[in-house]
């Protein structure tokens, strides 16, 4: 069998488990977050918070509870790495220092998982479990609640509640990533993926003597890191450490732990807005971009372009043997797609045109599928525009799902899509005059004019901005600069949207529907799913096309 | 304003008892319960997969290491052509000055980083197809991709078939077997795509000089 159809057979095993989890998965998501009861252990946890889970919460209330909750967890992250040097089980590592403290915590915190310090040389056992680890289930929880409270804003009418923050970051930690990920960890374990506290111990070798090697907790950490498209890995080499990562089923199975939930969503949102069509077109759009981008992705890899990937003979420089160029370049579509940046080979060794491939799909707004809750309203936002620019075209007043698109949703989700953009090549651009932020660049030696270090630090706060988190890692990324700036874009980047998102809900929530008549853009037809394809790409394309030039088809070209 | 500073604080006291109570949940509870089940399970595998060898631990066999015969004098290790020899390593683990080899060093995982235009990189994979052909003694166009490009971790367990065949020669050479006892060792632990399908072809190194230890004491009879 060749390495080709041996991709391609991948791509269709994933695709069908995708397609066998989507109904069960999203109607189960769908009962959870529409459900009156509570479970007993739920109870428990109000009682600690001190809410009451049956308030109904209006748009700022709700976002006061996820700001709330979110800067409680930048400061308790930092404050955890802070004191790292003092506490138990922290395998003789030091304190962090404030920048990249501040920056880790941000990163965890906004669902990105950047990471500018290297996971076995830094972060002892509590950090990584109790720190890191919860961020990744809760950060990922937010991400849902504040997509559930937009599907609310289309369901509801006439109110501007939309359900209450406690509820639904509780409900989507309890009942859904927690006893996911159990199971998820133990079946990576009983593939060799390491589960344990023995910290940093002596391990024999071969030719004699020992090394020293990690333990930890990784299998649990692994599952939460892709299940809830976070990314940050227990190891530095992340997903292609045979500990987090070994073999090529586990290398299948994290992707499709990446992408399951952002997809099953789609159906969870039909079903909460009463047609389950409006998922399916929503689901199409992002297939069609996930697949095409991975068809591209596997094109350009197997045909190595580049002098170096040439030479070789093939583009396995940064990629593992056991999972060949096929399965890394489904992962790395995968990651790029979704907010997790987690990598099993690494992004600065790829094809300069594949290195492009994983910029643009970070540039969509990671929104095919997109981050777990992030990935479905940031749809959302772009659905809203494709019916504006339709009604446009028609002369007709836009309206979306029963509700009238009106001058102050259009504003809210205008501000939506202008965020990232401004961050990402706000900061690019300054890094580019200081001489500090230039001298991080490792890549300067290639062909081309130093375009690979410029495509490193554009791909650095577009990661940021965007709550991916994965690098091409040549960047020296921990200085002063990096570490503050791209957290600043990591915070942004994800609060910012929220507070436009959480907006549009309220005032699409107040609305009373309005009757679909014959002239009704029909949003649930193959025709939309096209046009939002079309407006997405173009989007895109009109922002950032300049910098992709000067960065990577500047290099592929030359 | 005293009733928004009253309302803001009992927001934060909030969010801090929903951090904290989430925080026993999912980074003490269910860490603890996979580590015991994982424990309980599988514990070789939880452990880190590790291989003896006459009752001796010899490694991981899911981490790649070295096969040298001490340095030369610039402290670049000299290569143990009597084993078979793991992807060349050169993550540059973030925690080093850039351009440091990290050797399977167990605690700096990670990649080289070079573009695929990078002169740097272009050279090293020349260097590498120049100075495995010359060792093995087949022609560069026969040098498979993996055996001149370092891998994502920089700890890659295993080679890919074409590669370990083609050492087999100098290998048997350099024990006092004949060839075709080696090229039968090397087929015999090569391990194909899972299901037919998963990953690609590979060959774990330490499993397979800890075979070729075990044939080499014996005599060559297996």
């Amino acid at each position: 069998m060749s390495p080709v159809l041996a991709g391609v057979l991948q791509l269709i095993a994933l695709t069908a488990a995708l397609a066998l989890a989507y109904r069960p998965l999203g109607d189960y998501m769908a009962a959870v977050y529409s459900s009156p009861k509570h479970l007993r252990i739920e109870k428990v946890i109000y009682r600690c918070i001190g809410a009451n889970a049956d308030t109904q919460m209006r748009w700022p209330a709700y976002l006061r509870g996820v700001l709330a909750f979110s800067v409680v967890g930048v400061l308790f992250l930092y404050l955890l790495q802070r004191v790292q040097g003092g506490l138990p089980l922290s395998l003789g590592f030091a304190s962090i220092s404030p920048d990249q403290a501040f920056n880790t915590a941000a990163s965890f915190v906004a669902n990105t998982n950047w990471q500018s310090y290297s996971g076995e040389q830094a972060m002892g056992h509590v950090v990584q479990t109790a720190g890191l680890a919860v961020q990744n289930f809760v950060s990922a929880a937010t991400g849902m609640a504040v997509a559930i409270a937009l599907v609310r804003g289309f369901a509801r009418s006439r109110t501007g509640d939309l359900g209450n923050f406690w509820a639904d970051l509780v409900r989507g930690t309890v009942r859904v990533l927690v006893p996911i990920a159990v199971i998820g960890a133990i079946v990576l374990v009983a593939c060799g993926a390491i589960q344990n506290f023995s910290g940093i111990h002596g391990v024999g070798q071969f030719m004699g003597g020992s090394q020293q090697t990690n333990g930890g907790a990784v299998a649990s950490q692994e599952v939460i890191k892709e299940l809830g498209t976070n990314g940050g890995g227990y190891f530095n080499a992340n997903s292609a450490h045979p500990f987090e990562n070994p073999n090529a089923f586990t290398n299948l199975f994290e992707i499709f732990l990446i992408l399951v939930i952002p997809f099953a969503l789609t159906r969870t949102f039909g079903k909460l807005v009463g047609n389950v069509k409006q998922g399916y077109a929503i689901l199409a759009t992002m297939g069609i971009i996930w697949l095409g981008f991975t068809a591209l992705m596997m094109w350009t890899e197997f045909a190595h372009g580049g002098p170096a990937l040439q030479a070789a003979g093939a583009a396995m420089e940064g990629k593992e043997t056991r999972f060949g160029v096929g399965s890394s370049a489904i992962f790395s579509v995968a990651t790029t797609l979704t907010s997790t940046g987690a990598v099993d080979s690494f992004h600065s060794s790829f094809t300069a045109f594949g290195g492009g491939i994983q910029l643009l799909g970070m540039m969509l707004g990671e929104i095919a599928p997109g981050g777990v809750g992030s990935g479905l309203y940031g749809m959302l936002v772009m659905a809203i525009i494709a019916v504006f620019l339709a009604g446009l075209m028609v002369g007709r007043t836009p309206e979306y799902l029963g509700k009238k698109i009106g001058t102050r949703e259009i504003k809210l989700a205008a501000c939506y899509i202008l965020i990232t953009p401004t961050l990402v090549l706000g900061f690019t651009a300054a890094s580019m005059v200081l001489p500090d932020a230039l001298g991080s660049m490792l890549n300067t030696k290639a062909l081309g004019a130093g375009s690979h270090g410029f495509s490193e630090v554009l791909y650095a706060f577009t990661s940021g901005a965007n709550n991916n988190g994965s690098a091409f890692g040549g960047l020296n990324a921990n200085t002063p600069w990096y570490n503050t700036t791209i957290g600043l874009a990591m915070l942004l980047g994800r609060f910012l949207p929220m507070v436009f998102v959480l907006a549009l809900a309220g005032s699409l929530a107040e609305q009373k529907p309005i009757p679909e008549t014959a002239g009704t853009l029909r949003t649930e037809k193959p025709l939309f799913a096209g046009l939002l394809v079309g407006t997405i790409l173009i989007i895109t394309g009109l922002t950032y096309f300049p910098a992709l030039a000067l960065g990577p088809l500047a290099e592929g070209l030359s | 304003m005293n009733n928004s500073v009253r309302n803001t604080a009992r927001l934060i006291a909030a969010g801090l008892r929903a951090l904290l109570v989430l925080t026993v949940v999912c980074g003490v509870v269910y860490p603890l319960v996979v580590t015991g089940v994982a424990q309980a399970a599988f514990p070789g595998k939880a452990n880190g997969s590790e291989v003896s060898s006459h009752g001796k631990v010899v490694g991981s066999s899911l981490l790649g290491q070295r096969y040298d015969k001490g340095k030369d004098k610039h402290g670049n290790p000299i290569p143990d052509l009597k084993f078979f020899q793991p992807r060349p390593s050169a993550g540059l683990g973030s925690n080093k000055t850039n351009g440091v080899n990290t050797q399977y060093d167990l605690q700096v995982s990670g990649a080289s980083n070079l573009g695929a235009t990078n002169t740097d990189l272009v050279k090293a994979v020349q260097e590498r197809k120049k100075w495995v052909s010359e060792t093995y003694d087949v022609p560069e166009s026969k040098v498979p991709a993996d055996a001149v490009t370092s891998s994502g971790s920089g700890l890659d367990p295993d080679i890919s078939p074409e590669y370990a065949q083609l050492q087999t020669g100098r290998v048997a050479k350099e024990n006092h077997l004949p060839a075709n006892t080696v090229e039968k060792l090397v087929k015999d632990h090569t391990d194909g795509r899972l299901l037919g399908f998963m990953g690609e072809p590979r060959v774990n190194v330490l499993e397979l000089n800890v075979a070729l230890k075990d044939l080499v004491q014996s005599g060559g009879r297996g």
